[in-house]
This record gives structure tokens, C-alpha cells and sequence, in this order.
């Protein structure tokens, strides 16, 4: 499962990172990093959460 | 067959969207009813005070999951609709003549602007919906004079947008720090310079005791006598949650609907969420109310998920967040503001810094101000209970994190 992140809409409001530390990190230029290319499948409910967590609506699942 | 399952919601935004959504997908398949006092369907709200007023041609933002909401067969919404009571005891929501009954109801109506106990002319507006965004947009047109009063988060942005416009912009404030109750007051003077260095005159411990104009506002007057010459005013003086259409009612009410860790308010079956609910925190121990985006969006589906299943039912642990655009600045804000804080990167007249809040040894709270990268880094430490030396630790680290990127470039 690949996670798109959409620039355009994305302001690193930060949420994200700080629901997965691990998979997300606004970095020093304030913009945000996704830091996996693929994310397990057994992780889908965890990140459709992160997804609609995110104020911007920026963030969506792809296979 | 027996009769389906009644979720309800009453309050159609970012907190009911998400409680509607979280039941719809729950594997129980309850039927779910939303009504919702304005006509639109739930939209979102931070855009109005910031890019809407700034471009005349921006729509009415949309809310991740709001169309598919009104399209889902198991889900009935119903706009332009004011609840006006519940029975309790009937499980029966009232909106005047017509009755809805439920099985489960989460109560997320939000709040409503607070207003100046004066007469108000035309030209003097509050903002907190789509509709008002529309009509201080078109009068901003016109250019001219507009005066903010109240020198909040939302006035903040609102004179922000207006100056970005080209609009001569005054801001009027009560109290002789801005922002106090959010940040702190060391903080709250820090954050209210920003406007000085963008051209808006920012007054303190200006007190409005009335408007001039009749047919359309021309001026707001001050405490001290003097006025000051307005073609358009917006009033932002912070927001009251919506419980009123509950008095009297069996659900218990004190500066917004009284809930438990775990959403639940005073009612059987009745929960809230959102700005209007003021829920008992575990991770600080307190009751707290916030008026923030993602406490409504979690709070929602956090409320359906407890009343969908009181067997797993959990307490809402949260460390709240906020953030605020104004000019090119963003201000960040996590925790809770106790007490004076502690500037640990950069300095109070900086155009970026961090501040920390401490309860004893704990950190409780951060604020950063153009500081994107390093703000959810205490956000977590604050979640993980950390002391303000791991703060302190965090703050070291970032300065050299940066230090490292400058000495690269
Ligand atoms: C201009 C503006 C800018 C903001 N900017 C930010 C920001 O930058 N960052 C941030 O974190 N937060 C921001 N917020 C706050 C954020 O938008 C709110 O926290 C969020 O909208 C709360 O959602 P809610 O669903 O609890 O309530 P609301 O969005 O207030 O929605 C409640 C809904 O219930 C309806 N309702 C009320 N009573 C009844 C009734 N009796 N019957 C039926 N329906 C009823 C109302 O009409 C309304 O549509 C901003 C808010 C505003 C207004």
C-alpha cells in the first residue's frame, strides 16, 4: 500500500507526523517528508485514521 | 425484523461529519440520521478566517468525506434543520413539530460566535460560518478601513487577510495582552507584535462602547472617547458553545455539555463532541473545552466509536493542537498553556522561536512560532508524559539539526 501525498494542498500542519513518527516528518525546510515508499497492508485501519486526520485532506491510500 | 438501529447526530460539521462516518463504517450497520441547522453540507472551517477572505473567486472548502456522506444509502441527512430539545428519558430528538428518534445520540453543534452587548450597524460582522465568510468577503471589495475587534486567533487572521488585501487595518483588544488565555501573557505580547511589523496597528486595553453609523457602520468608539473610522468591523471575541436549545433538558450543562473521559455526557446513550463538549481529559486530569480542528475530527468518530461499542469503550486521551496563518507566519501550539513559559530556541522578538509550558518537572506544552519541523517533536514527548530536561534536550537537538542544514547550504 503506497500513501500520496498531495503537495498542493499540504501545508505541514504536522498531524500526521505525530500520529507515525515513523512514516512522516515535516523537515527543516517546513514541508513534509513521507519516509516509506510502501506501507504494510496489515496497516491499512492505522493509516486511513492518519488520512482523515489530516486538516488539509492531503494525504490518500494507492495500491 | 426487528427496527434498525437510530445513531443520531444533531450538528453537521467537522465533529458530526466524523461521528456519521465512523457509525456508517462500523460493522453493526446502524441506521444514521444527520441534522444540521445550516444548508450546506459540513465544510471546513479554518479556510474562512484565511485564504476565503483573501481570494474572491475561493469556494466553499470542502470537508474530506462530506459528499460521500450525503450519497451513502444508510444515511439520511437533514439540513437547514435546528434541533430544539432532547427527551432524554423518550430517546427523542425535537426539532419543533417533528420528532427523531434514537438509540444513540452524539451532540456536536459547536459554538456561535460571542457578540458586544451594543447596537450594531450594518457593516458589523462575526464570522464563524461559510455565509459569513461570503459577506465580509464581498464587502472587503471595496477596500478602505476595517477594524478587527478582539485581537484572537480568529481576529488575528481576519486582519491578516484584510491587510494582505490592501485594506487599512486596526485592531481593537480589552485587555492589555492579547491571547493570554491561549498562550500565557509573556507569550500572548510576543505573538501580538507580529502585527506592528506588518503595518497593523494593534491597540490594547481599548474597550468598544459603541459603533457610529446608521445606515452602515462608519466608526467604532472606544473606552477613552476616541473613534476610530471603520467602512467594515468584525467582531471576534471568542465563540460560545451551542447549548442552549438544550436548557432545561436532562444533559448536564457548564460552559459547554459536561462529558466523561470517555465522551459520555450526564444522558443515557447521549454523547458529545467537539467544541461544544467539555470532556474529562486523562492525560492532564482536567476537564478541558477547546475550540481546535482536530479535537472535533477525533472527538467524533472517538464519541461513535464508544457508543457503537461500550464493551471496548476508551477514554479520550489527547494532547490538543492549534495553529494559526497570519501574514507568512504560522504559530503552533501543543498542550496545555500553564503557567509563564520558557523560551528554549530563538527569542521572543524573533520572527521564529519555541516556548515551553511546565507543570513541575513535566512538560505540558508548546508553542512554536515558525518552527514547522519541530513542533510535533513535542507534541509527542508531551503525550509521553516527558520532563522539561527532554524538552530542553529536543530544543538542542533541533537548533543543531538546523545549525547543520545552514553550515550545508
Ligand atoms: C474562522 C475560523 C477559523 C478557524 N481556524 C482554525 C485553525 O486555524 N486551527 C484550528 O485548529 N481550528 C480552527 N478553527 C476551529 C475549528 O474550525 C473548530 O474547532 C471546528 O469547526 C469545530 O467543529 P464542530 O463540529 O465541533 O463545531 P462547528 O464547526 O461549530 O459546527 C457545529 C454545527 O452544528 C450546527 N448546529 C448548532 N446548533 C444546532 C442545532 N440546535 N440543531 C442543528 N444543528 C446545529 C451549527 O450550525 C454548525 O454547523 C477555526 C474556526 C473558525 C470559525
Amino acid at each position: 500500500m503506497k500513501i500520496h501525498l498531495d503537495r498542493a494542498k499540504c501545508t505541514a500542519l504536522g498531524v500526521c507526523e505525530s500520529m507515525a513518527p515513523e512514516w512522516f516528518e515535516v523537515n527543516e525546510d517546513g514541508d513534509l517528508d513521507v519516509l516509506v515508499d510502501e506501507v504494510d497492508e496489515g496497516q491499512r485501519e492505522r493509516l486511513e485514521e492518519i488520512v482523515r486526520a489530516c486538516p488539509t485532506a492531503a494525504l490518500s491510500l494507492g495500491d | 425484523m426487528s427496527a434498525p438501529f437510530e445513531f443520531v447526530v444533531v450538528g453537521a460539521s467537522l465533529a458530526g461529519l466524523n461521528a456519521a462516518r465512523a457509525a456508517l463504517q462500523h460493522p453493526s450497520a446502524p441506521r444514521v440520521t444527520v441534522i444540521g441547522a445550516e444548508e450546506h453540507l459540513p465544510y471546513d472551517r479554518p479556510p474562512l478566517s484565511k485564504a476565503v477572505l483573501k481570494s474572491d473567486e475561493h469556494e466553499r472548502p470542502a470537508l474530506f468525506g462530506s459528499a460521500e456522506l450525503a450519497e451513502h444509502e444508510g444515511c439520511t441527512v437533514i439540513l437547514g434543520a435546528t434541533a430544539t430539545g432532547v427527551d432524554t428519558a423518550g430517546h427523542v430528538v425535537r426539532l419543533g413539530e417533528r420528532e427523531v428518534r434514537y438509540d444513540v445520540l452524539v451532540i456536536a453543534t459547536g459554538a456561535t460566535p460571542r457578540t458586544l452587548p451594543l447596537e450594531t450597524p450594518p457593516g458589523v460582522h462575526t464570522l464563524r460560518t461559510w455565509d459569513d465568510a461570503v459577506a465580509i468577503r464581498s464587502q472587503m471589495r471595496a477596500g478602505g478601513r476595517m477594524v478587527v475587534i478582539g485581537a484572537g486567533f480568529i481576529g488575528s487572521e481576519v486582519a491578516a487577510s484584510a491587510k494582505e488585501r490592501g485594506m487599512d487595518v486596526v485592531i481593537v483588544e480589552a485587555l492589555e495582552v492579547p491571547l493570554a488565555r491561549a498562550v500565557g501573557e509573556t507569550a500572548g505580547a510576543a505573538l501580538g507584535s507580529i502585527h506592528g511589523r506588518h503595518g497593523v496597528d494593534l491597540r490594547l486595553g481599548s474597550g468598544v462602547i459603541g459603533f457610529e453609523g446608521e445606515d452602515r457602520v462608519t466608526g467604532v468608539t472606544l473606552s477613552d472617547g476616541s473613534t476610530v473610522p471603520a467602512d467594515l468591523v468584525v467582531v471576534g471575541i471568542g465563540a460560545l458553545p451551542q447549548t442552549s436549545w438544550l436548557d432545561g433538558g436532562g444533559i448536564e450543562i457548564d460552559n459547554g455539555i459536561v462529558c466523561d473521559s470517555h465522551l459520555r455526557t450526564s444522558a443515557p446513550d447521549v454523547f458529545a463532541a467537539g467544541d461544544v463538549a467539555r470532556w474529562d481529559n486523562p492525560l492532564f486530569a482536567r476537564h478541558m473545552r477547546i475550540e481546535h480542528w482536530t479535537s472535533a475530527q477525533e472527538q467524533g468518530s472517538h464519541a461513535a466509536q464508544n457508543a457503537l461499542d461500550p464493551g471496548a469503550a476508551t477514554a479520550y486521551s489527547h494532547v490538543p493542537y492549534f495553529w494559526s496563518d497570519w501574514y507568512d507566519s504560522r504559530i503552533q501550539f501543543v498542550g496545555v498553556p500553564s503557567g509563564t513559559p520558557e523560551i528554549v530556541d530563538g527569542s521572543w522578538d524573533a520572527e521564529a522561536f519555541t516556548a515551553i509550558y511546565r507543570e513541575g518537572d513535566r512538560v505540558v506544552g508548546a508553542l512554536t512560532l515558525n518552527r514547522r519541523a519541530d513542533i510535533m517533536k513535542y507534541r509527542v514527548l508531551i503525550a509521553a508524559s516527558k520532563t522539561v530536561e527532554d524538552a530542553r534536550a529536543l530544543a538542542r537537538d533541533r537548533a543543531e539539526a538546523r545549525a547543520l542544514k545552514a553550515a550545508r547550504a
